[in-house]
């Protein structure tokens, strides 16, 4: 009873303002939450990032090395002169692509590794396609082209397993890379051996007038704006399409999706595809740009930073811009580390190593509410 | 003796020489894997076991000693896996990942300055005194490891199966809900089975330096730490069934080699993939988009 007599003394004002002063408030909470999570993508990361320096830091004073002395080096060979500047970019471009072919299918919640097989044996298809045809034109074109429709199809084998069959991705994207790796080692010292390559069982080669440029004014070669301008496509598909949304939401609740009346297994095997069409890229261009031919240099090792940038840049097809460019940057730097400090080449990979774990031990401080804590205490006293 | 006949047997020692790696990792990860956690760094506690196991046995003298390094490096490997993924919202395929680029680098690094010296290497037993072929001789050379590895088989098998612990761990691994309402700590069990799979693929790496190949190198492992993880989807998480299937890949492994030995040589790196591509066909055959598959932990099906 007391109830009714409350509201019927209400005013129509002071009856919306308690609702409004609610919506104010959910408003403000809603603003402050994106605030707090666009500062997490970016604070969190490098936490993480300088948390790993300082650990490999440690570790470096362990084995006898002043670790600012390292840091000095390591930077002065990765970003701090011209050439090593050019050649960080260089290596940052093919990082770029593969780590799309994990990227990519991550926002479905499927962990691909299958970069390396798909960049080895785009490289391979790209150099056989090349040294069959005329025209500096067609032969890049055709490159290009078949090189990443055979890394798209490698990739989506692993995708379509896991769609039609059950397959585990992880494992047989691996396990397919290892076959990559073996057709190619075939075919170079077989049906396509060049009969003059000796110590190198290699391709014939493209020949020298047919080799891909550089970037008008620097000295890297166009596969650096390739690996932008693909990112760009992929963060846009990924963010601002519908099939961007429905491969999101597949990540986010595959039987939501489901029940939403979405092709998932469709969309799997499309982003698998679409995936290895990086890393296929990536062969081609490594093979139209730096070796001329396709040789067991193919297999870099670029396939799997690929899948450490694309954990630490969260699936996020533009942030891989930034991370492959520092790890390309500590890998361009090994070898300087190898001469002035001695260092054997798994330096640069425990260090990539241990970003990796930090990054990931990281993911668990999203959606903490820093602060809280603190605010409370403020409005108790 | 036959080409044939040379193939087979090179194929037969190869199947006991190269599947005691196999072996080990398989009833390391068979372990984890029961307990609802699937750890695909073992690749990285492998060869870090190798190089452990390298050094150690250089510096004592002692190449028991050094599999026993090797297998406490998978404990220490283990325990970073379980912490890491005991964190909320960690993703344990992704960690494994990351073990498994860490292991292999850090392996690398500490081992460069093992790359020359020749440590001692594991006692072999000898099987084929009664043939006078010393073929057949160099085939029937069985490493103790592998002895070990047998029973340990039998060991995890009859505590998985008959012991209060296999049975903590059965349950944890088909059910964390109710575990946690029978006053078990998951997270607990989980680490000690990571920790103790770990240190089963520690000692496979120990066979890799101290035994066959039997040195230390980066080219050591090619995978068998991930094949080994495949294979136990294939033994449906059976530590008879992982014996087995580690002597299928065994023989499979020794195909190229075995080949090449008598001659036949094109072709060779195909016949290397061969275990690669045994391993993806038997796990298409094997899993079913629609059914789950018989002895796999509940646990797992929702994860994955």
């Amino acid at each position: 009873m007391g109830i009714g007599v409350s509201i019927g003394a209400l005013s129509p004002a002071t009856e919306r303002s308690p609702q409004a002063a609610t919506l104010a408030a959910a408003a403000a909470e809603a603003r402050r939450d994106a605030w707090r999570r666009s500062i997490e993508s970016v604070a969190i990361p490098l936490g993480a990032i300088a948390a790993a320096l300082v650990l490999f830091g440690v570790f470096m004073a362990l084995t006898g090395r002043n670790p600012l002395a390292v840091y000095h080096e390591m930077f002065r060979g990765s970003f701090g002169t011209a050439f090593s500047f050019q050649n960080t970019l260089q290596r940052a471009a093919p990082i770029m692509l593969t780590a799309l072919a994990t990227a990519i299918p991550l926002r479905l919640g499927l962990v691909v590794l299958g970069g390396e097989g798909a960049m080895v044996l785009g490289g391979l298809a790209a150099a056989a396609v090349g040294i069959h045809l005329h025209s500096p034109f067609s032969i890049k074109l055709g490159m290009f082209v078949t090189g990443s429709l055979v890394g798209g199809a490698w990739v989506a084998g692993a995708g379509a397993l896991r769609a039609y069959r059950g397959v585990n991705e992880t494992i047989s994207s691996l396990l397919l890379n290892y076959i990559a790796i073996a057709l190619l080692n075939h075919i170079v010292e077989g049906p396509l051996r060049d009969p003059s390559s000796l110590n190198k069982p290699s391709t014939l080669p493209i020949g020298d007038d047919n080799m891909l440029g550089n970037l008008p004014g620097l000295d890297v070669h166009w596969g650096l704006g390739f690996a932008l301008i693909a990112c760009l496509i992929a963060w846009f598909l990924m963010q601002r399409t519908t099939f961007g949304f429905a491969a999101r939401m597949v990540g986010g609740n595959v039987r939501a999706a489901l029940l939403n009346g979405l092709p998932v297994r469709r969309l799997i095997v499309i982003a698998t595809f679409l995936g290895g069409l990086g890393a296929g890229l990536a062969g081609a261009v490594e093979v139209a740009a730096i070796h001329g031919n396709a040789n067991a240099s193919l297999v870099t090792g670029y396939g799997y930073t690929g899948v450490l940038v694309a954990f630490i840049a969260r699936a996020n097809p533009f942030g891989v811009i930034p991370v492959a460019l520092l790890l390309g940057g500590i890998g361009a730097s090994g070898g300087l580390l190898q001469r002035v400090f001695e260092l054997p080449d798994a330096t640069v990979n425990v260090l990539q190593g241990t970003i990796f774990i930090a990054i990931l031990f990281s993911d668990s401080l999203y959606g903490r509410r820093w602060g809280r804590a603190k605010s409370a205490k403020a409005v108790a006293a | 003796m036959s080409a044939a006949g040379g193939v087979a047997l090179g194929m037969i020692g190869g199947a006991v020489r190269i599947s005691t790696p196999f072996l080990f990792v398989s009833l390391g990860e068979c372990l984890t894997e029961k307990s609802g956690r699937v750890n695909l760094g073992l690749e990285g506690t492998l060869v870090m076991g190798a190089m452990a196991a390298y050094g150690v046995s250089y510096l004592t003298n002692s190449p028991w000693l050094g599999v026993l390094a090797a297998g406490c490096c998978g404990v220490v490997l283990g325990a970073l896996h379980a912490w890491l993924c005991a964190r909320p919202r960690v993703n344990d395929v992704a960690v494994g990942i990351a073990l498994m680029l860490f292991g292999v680098g850090l392996a690398f690094f500490l081992g460069k300055p093992l790359v020359g010296p020749s440590a001692p290497h594991l006692p072999a037993v000898s099987l084929g005194w009664w043939s006078a072929s010393s073929q057949v001789r160099s085939a029937l050379q069985v490493n103790a490891l592998f002895v070990l590895g047998l029973i340990t088989t039998f060991a995890v098998r009859f505590v998985l199966r008959r012991t209060r612990w296999g049975l903590i761990i059965r349950t944890v691994g088909e059910s964390a809900d109710t575990a946690r309402a029978m006053g078990y700590d998951v997270a607990r069990v989980r680490q000690l089975a990571t920790m103790a799979g770990g240190f089963l693929a520690g000692i496979g790496g120990s066979f890799l330096s101290l035994f066959y190949p039997g040195s230390w190198n980066e080219g050591l492992s090619s995978g068998q730490g991930l094949m080994a993880v495949a294979l136990v989807i294939f033994a449906r998480w059976d530590p008879v069934r992982c014996l087995l299937a580690s002597l299928l890949f065994g023989g499979a492994s020794a195909l190229g080699p075995a080949l090449q030995s008598v001659g036949v040589t094109s072709g060779y790196y195909l016949f290397n993939a061969a275990p690669y591509a045994l391993t993806l066909a038997i796990i298409v055959a094997t899993s079913s988009r629609d059914r789950a598959l018989n002895g796999q932990p509940a646990e797992l099906r929702v994860a994955r």
